[in-house]
Parts: C-alpha cells; sequence; structure tokens
C-alpha cells in the first residue's frame, strides 16, 4: 500500500490514486473508535489543531474538531466573529501570529481558492488542511463522499456517478470530480450552462450533459448540489422554482437512474429547490452517512498529515 | 532455506505448542466460562483462531475470538517517517468481567503488549489479562511476562524471529534469522 508523505492535504488533485486508497482504508478502520463507549485512542497526543473558519460552518468544523478530540489531540477554534481579521489583520500576519502558537496542524476554511497554498508557503513546519477554499476544492467532503460510496458498492471503479447543479461555484464537485476520476468512476455533469465552468470535461473521465435526465439516466450515484445563494452574487437563473423544475432531484426522475442508486447531498439541504424532500428522506438517500462518515475521514487526514516529513 | 536462518518450530510443532497452550488457558481458568480471546494483529490475531480451535476440539464450546489493531496505541509513532496503516481492530463482544487472553505471536520489548492492554482497556474492564504468546524472545523493556509460552528462545538483539504463515493464514514454522 502507497505511504502518505505529504505535510498538507489542500486538494485530491494533489493526490495519487494509491494516497486516496490509503486514506479511505484508514478512515474505514476508525470507525470502529467511534462506535466504542470510550471514543477516543492516544495516538495524537501532545499535538495542537487549530480550526481557523474564515466562513460559515457546523457540519465540518465540529466533524474535524470531534476527529482532533477523538485523537487526543487539543484543538482550538478560530472563527471570524472572534478573531482579529475582523479589525483588518491579513492571513500572513494572522499565520505567523498562530504559528507562536505552535500548532502542529491548521485546518483552514477560507473564501478565497489557493489560499491555503499562500499558508503552506508562510508556515513550513506546521501541516495545512483545507476544509474548503472559494470555488477551488473540499477535499475532506470528496473523501467522505468517496467512503460512502464505497461502502454501498465495495468499490469506486466503474461506477457511474451524476453531479448535478451549480459546478461552478462547488468545491465539491471539483474535489468529488478530482477524487472520483482518480479512482475510476464515470463522472456525468448536468446544470444550468451559467453554472457549468468551461473546460471542465478536460478534468479526466467527466461528460457534460445538457439536460440532467441525460446525467442521471442509469447512474449508481446520484449527487446534488447546493445552490449558493451567497456565493452567486449576481442571479444565474430566473428563480429558484424554475431551477426545481428542470435541475431538481424527485421521486419521478430519481426512476432514470439504476433501481438501487445512492443519493447524495454535502449539506445543508434547500429543501424544494435541488431536491424534493421525498428523496432526502427516502429509502435511496445516504445523506446522514455521508456525515457519520466525516469523522473518520477527518481523522484519518489528521492522522495522516502528522506522519509526514515534518521534523 | 538460507544459511542464516534456523527453523525453531516447524508445523507440527506449532501445533503442539498451541495446543499444549490451550490446555494450560483452560486449566488455568477452570474451563472455558467467561474465556475470550484476543489476538494481536496480524501474527497474533490467526494464532488465536488457532487456539479458539483447539479449545473448542478439546472443550466442545466455542469461545468469542476478536482481534486488536495497536496502531493508533505505538509509543514509536514518532520514529516513523509516514505513519503506518491502521488495521482493524475486530471486538463484537463486550470484555466487562471477562477473563481476556492476549495473543502474540512473538514477545520481544513488551511495548506491543503495553499498547494492546491501553486499548483494551478503552472498550472495557475485564476481570483479567492473560498473555499467550508462541515465542519469548527475551529482551524485555518493561515489566511484562506471560503466562503461557510456547517456547523460549533466547536470542541476540541482531537476530529477528519470524512466523510464517501460509496463504490460508495457517501458521507454517518459526524461524530465526541472523
Amino acid at each position: 500500500m502507497a505511504e502518505f508523505k505529504h505535510k498538507d492535504i489542500i486538494a485530491l488533485r494533489d493526490l495519487t490514486a494509491g494516497e486516496i486508497e490509503l486514506l479511505l482504508a484508514t478512515a474505514e478502520n476508525m470507525r470502529e473508535i467511534n462506535s466504542r463507549a470510550i471514543k477516543k485512542v492516544p495516538t495524537l497526543r501532545g499535538k495542537t489543531i487549530i480550526n481557523l473558519f474564515y466562513e460559515a460552518s457546523t457540519r465540518t468544523r465540529t466533524s474535524f474538531e470531534i476527529a482532533g478530540k477523538r485523537l487526543s489531540a487539543d484543538t482550538v477554534n478560530i472563527s471570524p466573529s472572534t478573531s482579529s481579521s475582523t479589525k483588518g489583520e491579513t492571513l500572513a500576519d494572522t499565520a505567523l501570529n498562530l504559528l507562536a502558537m505552535k500548532p502542529d496542524i491548521i485546518v483552514m476554511r477560507h473564501a478565497v481558492s489557493g489560499s491555503h497554498y499562500f499558508l503552506s508557503k508562510k508556515l513550513p513546519n506546521c501541516s495545512i488542511i483545507n476544509a474548503g477554499d472559494g470555488a477551488h476544492e473540499h477535499p475532506s467532503q470528496g473523501l467522505l463522499d468517496m467512503l460512502t460510496i464505497k461502502d454501498r458498492f465495495g468499490r469506486l471503479d466503474g461506477l457511474k456517478v451524476a453531479i448535478v447543479g451549480d459546478i461552478t461555484h462547488s468545491r465539491v464537485a471539483r474535489s468529488n470530480i478530482q477524487g472520483l476520476t482518480k479512482m475510476g468512476s464515470r463522472v456525468f455533469l448536468a446544470g444550468p450552462p451559467t453554472m457549468m465552468p468551461p473546460g471542465v470535461d478536460r478534468l479526466g473521465n467527466v461528460t457534460v450533459c445538457a439536460d440532467m435526465k441525460e446525467a442521471i439516466s442509469d447512474a449508481d450515484v446520484v449527487m446534488m448540489l447546493r445552490i449558493q445563494q451567497e456565493r452567486q452574487g449576481k442571479t444565474l437563473m430566473p428563480n429558484t422554482r424554475e431551477y426545481s423544475r428542470y435541475f431538481g432531484l424527485n421521486p419521478d426522475n430519481l426512476k432514470l437512474a439504476k433501481p438501487d442508486a445512492m443519493v447524495m447531498h454535502p449539506g445543508p439541504i434547500n429543501r424544494g429547490v435541488e431536491m424534493s424532500s421525498y428523496v432526502v428522506d427516502g429509502a435511496q438517500s445516504h445523506i446522514l452517512k455521508q456525515v457519520e462518515n466525516g469523522v473518520a475521514v477527518r481523522m484519518a487526514m489528521l492522522y495522516h498529515v502528522c506522519g509526514g516529513e515534518l521534523e | 532455506m538460507a544459511e542464516n536462518t534456523t527453523v525453531l518450530l516447524d508445523e507440527s510443532g506449532i501445533k503442539r505448542a498451541l495446543t499444549r497452550i490451550s490446555h494450560e488457558i483452560l486449566e488455568r481458568n477452570k474451563g472455558v466460562r467467561d474465556v475470550v480471546l484476543i489476538g494481536i494483529r496480524s501474527g497474533g490475531a490467526y494464532l488465536a483462531e488457532e487456539i479458539g480451535k483447539c479449545m473448542e476440539i478439546i472443550e466442545g464450546v466455542r469461545v468469542p475470538v476478536g482481534a486488536v489493531d495497536i496502531t493508533l496505541y505505538r509509543d514509536d509513532i514518532k520514529s516513523h517517517a509516514a505513519h503506518l496503516p491502521v488495521g482493524k481492530t475486530d471486538i463484537s463482544f463486550s470484555l466487562e468481567a471477562k477473563q481476556v487472553v492476549l495473543v502474540d505471536d512473538v514477545l520481544f520489548t513488551g511495548r506491543t503488549i503495553r499498547a494492546a492492554m491501553d486499548a483494551l482497556m478503552d472498550h472495557g474492564r475485564p476481570s483479567s489479562i492473560q498473555l499467550a504468546v508462541l515465542i519469548d524472545r527475551g529482551h524485555r523493556e518493561l515489566p511484562i511476562r506471560a503466562d503461557f509460552v510456547g517456547r523460549n528462545v533466547p536470542t541476540s538483539l541482531k537476530e529477528n524471529v519470524a512466523l510464517c504463515f501460509d496463504e490460508k493464514n495457517l501458521p507454517v514454522e518459526v524461524v530465526l534469522e541472523k
């Protein structure tokens, strides 16, 4: 099995298929800890993890915090409303100040794509984990989605995965495209032309469909994306009702997918917009399993970056 | 066979040792009541299965067998350039008030056993933990001793003791590599 020697996990684009497989295998075995009465192992005792979230998050931040605590690391959360960034401090200055606290890992979410590469250069002795950067990548979400799919089908190779929604603004879509194509899945994208980035079909085994029906027909996995009202600025669609009619998942068009197809969503869900409540709460929905796998995947990420080429 | 290896135990030797250990475990615990076997991954887990089978032949009862992976409890985790892959801990029964027999292939510094005991304690509070090993090669660095030993082998620190398994994970032989 591959060895993991990266200091940071910023994008699934930077990882090989073997490294992704190792992270998923570790996550699978970490799950046992989460089902015990004493949900803690001493592995990262004495390590300090700073969760630095410049954007709102409940799921991801809590999940990283629990993951760190279950590995016995000390975790500290810093969010913009309580930090100096509201007073005008730059990311570089914040980073250098945090460094004085000698963290081993910084988990950051930031609105600017690629800001983690900048932070990583500034902090050569600290591991950086990306918890979402702008419209670039969200590697922990990509990994937990792949783990959830692997749980269901036992493999990723050869599966047809449809990703539907606002591809342009979605870092979840980018991480999934990078990860899934490396692991041998066939990815089909659908969304309004205003939300489809040009050249996305050059990312590997990716097919862009004009019609959502084409993407989800015979699919093993249907992954719906959230309409990100906060990121869009200008309206890219006439209204949510029209969007829902052409690109929303409902019990009728779900019938086009394979009968045992799984439905996923990175959350939070806009019920009635990208997905009808019947589908969200239906038997094919794996949305809560995704959340459950989040902790194990993040434990695996923290564990492997800590063993990198530090010191 | 290379010149610098010696066979310490062959297949039938291993079988006899495991049969004796099984008898000793039953004798010490006066039967199979509350006895569970936990093997340390990977070698010990396979041996625990074998001891479980022996005990079933002797006593006619199948005792619960589990496996523990100690990677996350190691004390030398910093000395590895990359973190080791994590194996699966598989204990599908409660350890509360059980007589746990921990099984490993080779007892050496005792650090693996320390890690395994810490892992077991996180799963519950057994009434006792006993240790069964196929080979005790000495050189302890912690105050740990085995309750059931297949064979004591004096070794130098430069030597290596290895238990080989076949493709069905059945023990084949124990060799001393110089």
